[in-house]
C-alpha cells in the first residue's frame, strides 16, 4: 500500500509539473489576450491567408510549454502534449466564457474579434476541441525538437527568418521598393502588400535553411576553434559593415531610425564615462543634450529669439563646449553626495534645465513652449547635409570620434582615477587622486558627448521644443548602458540598437511595443544582469573563480619579468 | 628629526566631539603607535593626518609644511600614504593595477616599475596572483596588497590603520614582521591598533588614547610593562 502510494506521489507530483508549466504560459497567453495585443497581433499577416502573428504567437508558446515540460523520459510524448493543452486551456476558457457573460464593458480588449479568432471561425461545439488539439500538436512539436536538439538546430534559421520576414514585411517592402527590375520581381514573388505569399513563406524558409546548412558546414568547425575574442572582432566588423552600407541602400525611413540610434549611442557613451567609468549614477543626463541643442539653435536658427546666424559647423563647437560648462557646473553641487542619493539629486538638477527652457522667464531668449524653429541643415561646400542619410553619416562620424576619444580616456591616467574613484573615494584620494577635479571632469566630458548629439539632434529636427528633453531620455540612456554592459563600448552600441533601434521599427504596434520593451528589461536583467557585451572588468569579475581554479592547478599566470 | 607634529587637534563629526586635543610627533625613523579601545579617536587622527577629515582647531605639520586645510590628495603628494581601515583594495581591478594605483602621482614610470619588482619580492604571494582581481583575495593578502600599494608611493610616512584586524593569528605575525622590513626601508611608519601587545612590541613610541584624549605615552617597551596598560588591555 505505502509503496504505491509514494509511487503515485511521485508521478502525480511530475504531471502537475507539466501542467503547472503549460498553464504558467497559458497565463501569458491569456494576459496577451486581455491587453489586446493578442488581437492586434491576429490582425497581422506572416503568411497571407494562413498564419497570423497572433496565431503564431499562440502556437509558439503553446510550443514552448510543451518544450518546457516534456522533460521524462518515457512520458516526454504525453509530457509534451499535456503542456500544449494547458497552454491554450485558459484561452479556449475565455472563449467559453465569453460566450456566457458579456466580457467586453470590463476587459475592453476582448471583444468579438477575439472570439472569432479564438474560435478560429468555428461553431462554439467545434471550436474548443480544434484549439486544445492545435494546442497538443503545438506541444508535441515542442517537446519533438527539444528531444532532436539537432533537427531543431537545423529548422531554427528557416523559422526565424520567415518570422523576421514577416514581422518586419513594412520596413523589408520599403526598402525593396526602391529596386526594379530582378529584385521587383522577387519581392512580388515572395511579398504581397500584406504580408508573405505561401508560396514566399515556403521558399524563404527552404532558401535559409539551406544555406544555413552549408555555410554552417563549411564555417562552423573554423568559428568553433576561434578565440572568443576574435570572433567577438569577427561580429563587431559584420556589424559595423552593416550600419554604415544599410542606411545607404535602404532608404530614409531606416537612415531616420539609425541615425536616431547614432544619437543614442553618442549620448551612451558621455553617460558611460560617468556612469561606468566613474561611477556617478546621473539622472539628470538630458540637460546636456537640451543644452547642445538650444545652443546650437541660438546660434543657428532663421528665427527672431536666435542670436546669431552662423553656420552649422561654428554652432557646433560652441554647443559642446557649453555642454562641458554646464556639466562642470552641475557637478559642483553634488561633488559630496554618492549612490542613490546622487540619482536623485541629478534628476532634480536635470528637471530644472527644463523648467527653465519651458519657463516664462527664459521665454524671450528660448521661446518657452514653441520652442526654437527655423534650424538650418548643415553645409558641405555646397552640398547640404538634408537627407536623413546624409545626416546619419554625420551622426556615424560623430559617434566613431566619440567611441575613439572615450576609449583612449578609459585606458589614460584619468580613467584609471574614475574608476579608483568609483571603487572607492577615501583610498582614491589617499593615494592622491583630486577627487574635485576627476569627478567634474567625468561631468564635463560626459556632458561634452551629450551636448554634440543635441546639437545634432537640433539640425535634424530644424527646431527645438522643451517637451523633447523628458526624464525619460536619461533613464532611456541609463537602461540601454545597462542592457548593453556597463562600461563597455561595444555595449553601449549593441544596447542602443536594441532598445532605441527595435522599438522604432516596431512603430506599427503602436504603444504596445513598449509592453515589450518592458519584457525584454525585465529578462535581461534576469538571465544576462552583465548586459549583453559586457567590458572585459565584468567579465573578469564574473570568471574570477575560473582563474583562481586556473591558479590552484597551478596554470602559469605569472608576469613575464621585464 | 621629527617627522610629523601634531599639535592639539580637535576633530568633530556634526556635534560629536571626537578628538579632544591630541597631540602627537614622529620622529623619522620610527615606528609610533597609537593604542586604545573601540571609539577612542585611533582612526579619525589618522584620517585628520591624511586629509580625509578636518580638524576644527590644532595644527599639524608635517616636515615643515601646515597640512591643515588642505586636500588629501595634495597630502598624499607630500609622501604620506594612508592604508586605511578594513583592507580598502580596489576589489574590481588586478593586482598589478592596484600596484599601478598607488603609483598615481609618481612620474617617474621606470622607477616604479622596479619598485612593483621590490614589492612583489616583499610580498611572494602577491607575485603568484598577479593577474587576479583583488576582490578575490584573503584577508591577509588583501592587507599586503594594500600596504604594497601604499608603498608604491615611495611615503616618507606610512599611516596603517588596524593592520592585523580580522586576520588569522598566523597572518598577524607576518604583518608586523613585513613592519620591521619596511622600516628597515626607511619608512617612518604611525600604526593604530587594537592588539596594543604586539603593536608596542614593535614600537618605538606609544601613545594610550581614551575616549578622544591621549591619557598615556611614552617609549613602547615601558608602555607594554605599565601596570595601567596591563589592566586595561592586556587584561
Amino acid at each position: 500500500m505505502r509503496r504505491i502510494g509514494i509511487g503515485r506521489t511521485g508521478a502525480w507530483v511530475t504531471w502537475r509539473r507539466t501542467a503547472l508549466v503549460g498553464l504558467a504560459f497559458g497565463a501569458g497567453a491569456l494576459h496577451l489576450a486581455a491587453v489586446g495585443v493578442l488581437l492586434m497581433l491576429h490582425q497581422r499577416w506572416i503568411v497571407i491567408d494562413t498564419l497570423s502573428l497572433g496565431q503564431a504567437t499562440v502556437l509558439l508558446l503553446a510550443a514552448g510549454a510543451g518544450a518546457m515540460a516534456a522533460r521524462g523520459d518515457g512520458s516526454r510524448w504525453l509530457q509534451g502534449a499535456l503542456g500544449g493543452v494547458c497552454a491554450v486551456l485558459p484561452l479556449a476558457l475565455l472563449s467559453r466564457a465569453m460566450d456566457a457573460l458579456t466580457l467586453q464593458p470590463i476587459f475592453i480588449a476582448l471583444s468579438p474579434d477575439l472570439q472569432a479568432m479564438l474560435t478560429l471561425g468555428l461553431p462554439p461545439a467545434a471550436a474548443t476541441p480544434a484549439l486544445l488539439a492545435l494546442g497538443a500538436v503545438a506541444g508535441l512539436v515542442g517537446a519533438g525538437l527539444r528531444a532532436a536538439p539537432r533537427l531543431s538546430r537545423a529548422l531554427l534559421p528557416g523559422a526565424v527568418a520567415v518570422l523576421v520576414a514577416g514581422v518586419f514585411q513594412e520596413l523589408i517592402q520599403l526598402m525593396l521598393q526602391q529596386y526594379e527590375g530582378p529584385i521587383g520581381a522577387v519581392r512580388d514573388f515572395v511579398y504581397t502588400w500584406e504580408g508573405l505569399t505561401q508560396e514566399g513563406a515556403i521558399t524563404v524558409f527552404l532558401v535559409v535553411t539551406l544555406l544555413a546548412q552549408l555555410f554552417g558546414r563549411a564555417t562552423q568547425g573554423r568559428v568553433a576553434a576561434m578565440e572568443p575574442a576574435r570572433r567577438r572582432q569577427i561580429w563587431a566588423g559584420i556589424a559595423l559593415a552593416v550600419i554604415v552600407v544599410l542606411p545607404a541602400v535602404a532608404g530614409s525611413y531606416i537612415g531616420q531610425v539609425l541615425m536616431l540610434v547614432g544619437l543614442y549611442i553618442l549620448m551612451g557613451i558621455g553617460l558611460n564615462l560617468e556612469v561606468g567609468l566613474a561611477g556617478l549614477l546621473d539622472l539628470g543626463f538630458v540637460a546636456f543634450f537640451a543644452v547642445g541643442a538650444y545652443t546650437t539653435a541660438l546660434l543657428t536658427a532663421d528665427a527672431p529669439n536666435a542670436l546669431m546666424h552662423l553656420p552649422y559647423w561654428a554652432a557646433m563647437p560652441v554647443s559642446v563646449l557649453l555642454a562641458v560648462c554646464v556639466g562642470v557646473l552641475f557637478g559642483l553641487p553634488v561633488l559630496g553626495v554618492r549612490g542613490d542619493y546622487l540619482a536623485v539629486a541629478t534628476m532634480g538638477l536635470g528637471e530644472i534645465v527644463r523648467v527653465i527652457v519651458l519657463s516664462d522667464f527664459g521665454a524671450p531668449l528660448l521661446g518657452g513652449a514653441q520652442g526654437v524653429l527655423h534650424i538650418p541643415k548643415p553645409q558641405l561646400g555646397s552640398y547640404t547635409l538634408s537627407s536623413p542619410v546624409a545626416l546619419f553619416y554625420l551622426t556615424l562620424v560623430a559617434a566613431a570620434i566619440a567611441a575613439f576619444i572615450a576609449w583612449r580616456l578609459e585606458n589614460s591616467r584619468l580613467g584609471r582615477a574614475w574608476m579608483a574613484l568609483r571603487d572607492d573615494e577615501d583610498v582614491a584620494q589617499a593615494l592622491g587622486i583630486n577627487l574635485v577635479r576627476s569627478k567634474l571632469l567625468a561631468y564635463g566630458l560626459g556632458a561634452a558627448f551629450a551636448g554634440l548629439a543635441g546639437s545634432i539632434f537640433a539640425t535634424m529636427l530644424s527646431s527645438v521644443y522643451p517637451s523633447s528633453f523628458q526624464l525619460l531620455i536619461s533613464i532611456n540612456v541609463l537602461a540601454l548602458i545597462i542592457v548593453g554592459g556597463m562600461g563597455s563600448l561595444p555595449g553601449v552600441i549593441l544596447g542602443s540598437v536594441v532598445l532605441i533601434g527595435l522599438p522604432e521599427l516596431l512603430r506599427e504596434f503602436g504603444e504596445y511595443r513598449y509592453l515589450f520593451y518592458g519584457a525584454v528589461l525585465v529578462v535581461m536583467m534576469r538571465l544576462r544582469p552583465e548586459g549583453l557585451w559586457p567590458s572585459d572588468v565584468r567579465q573578469r569579475e564574473l570568471h574570477a573563480g575560473d582563474e583562481t581554479a586556473a591558479l590552484d592547478a597551478g596554470a602559469d599566470l605569472l608576469p613575464a619579468r621585464e | 628629526m621629527t617627522l610629523l607634529q601634531v599639535d592639539d587637534i580637535h576633530v568633530y563629526y556634526d556635534k560629536i566631539h571626537a578628538l579632544k586635543g591630541i597631540s602627537v610627533r614622529v620622529e623619522e625613523g620610527e615606528i609610533v603607535t597609537l593604542v586604545g579601545g573601540n571609539g577612542a579617536g585611533k582612526s579619525t587622527t589618522l584620517r585628520a593626518i591624511s586629509g580625509l577629515l578636518h580638524p576644527r582647531e590644532g595644527a599639524i605639520r608635517f616636515e615643515d609644511k601646515a597640512l591643515a586645510g588642505i586636500g588629501a590628495h595634495h597630502i598624499a603628494a607630500l609622501g604620506i600614504r594612508h592604508v586605511p581601515e578594513g583592507r580598502r583594495v580596489f576589489g574590481r581591478l588586478t593586482i598589478a593595477e592596484n600596484l599601478d594605483m598607488g603609483a598615481f602621482t609618481r612620474r617617474d614610470r621606470r622607477a616604479a616599475k622596479d619598485d612593483r619588482e621590490q614589492m612583489l619580492a616583499l610580498f611572494p604571494r602577491l607575485r603568484e596572483r598577479y593577474r587576479q582581481l583583488a576582490g578575490t583575495l584573503s584577508g591577509g593578502e588583501q592587507q599586503m596588497l594594500a600596504t604594497a600599494r601604499a608603498l608604491m608611493g615611495k611615503p616618507r610616512l606610512l599611516l596603517m590603520d588596524e593592520p592585523s584586524m580580522g586576520l588569522a593569528p598566523m597572518m598577524v605575525e607576518q604583518v608586523f614582521e613585513t613592519m620591521g622590513r619596511i622600516k628597515a626601508e626607511g619608512v617612518t611608519i604611525l600604526l593604530v591598533e587594537q592588539n596594543a601587545p604586539m603593536a608596542l612590541a614593535v614600537a618605538d613610541r606609544g601613545y594610550v588614547l581614551e575616549s578622544g584624549r591621549i591619557v598615556l605615552e611614552g617609549a613602547g617597551r615601558d608602555l607594554l610593562g605599565d601596570e595601567r596598560v596591563q589592566r586595561a588591555y592586556l587584561g
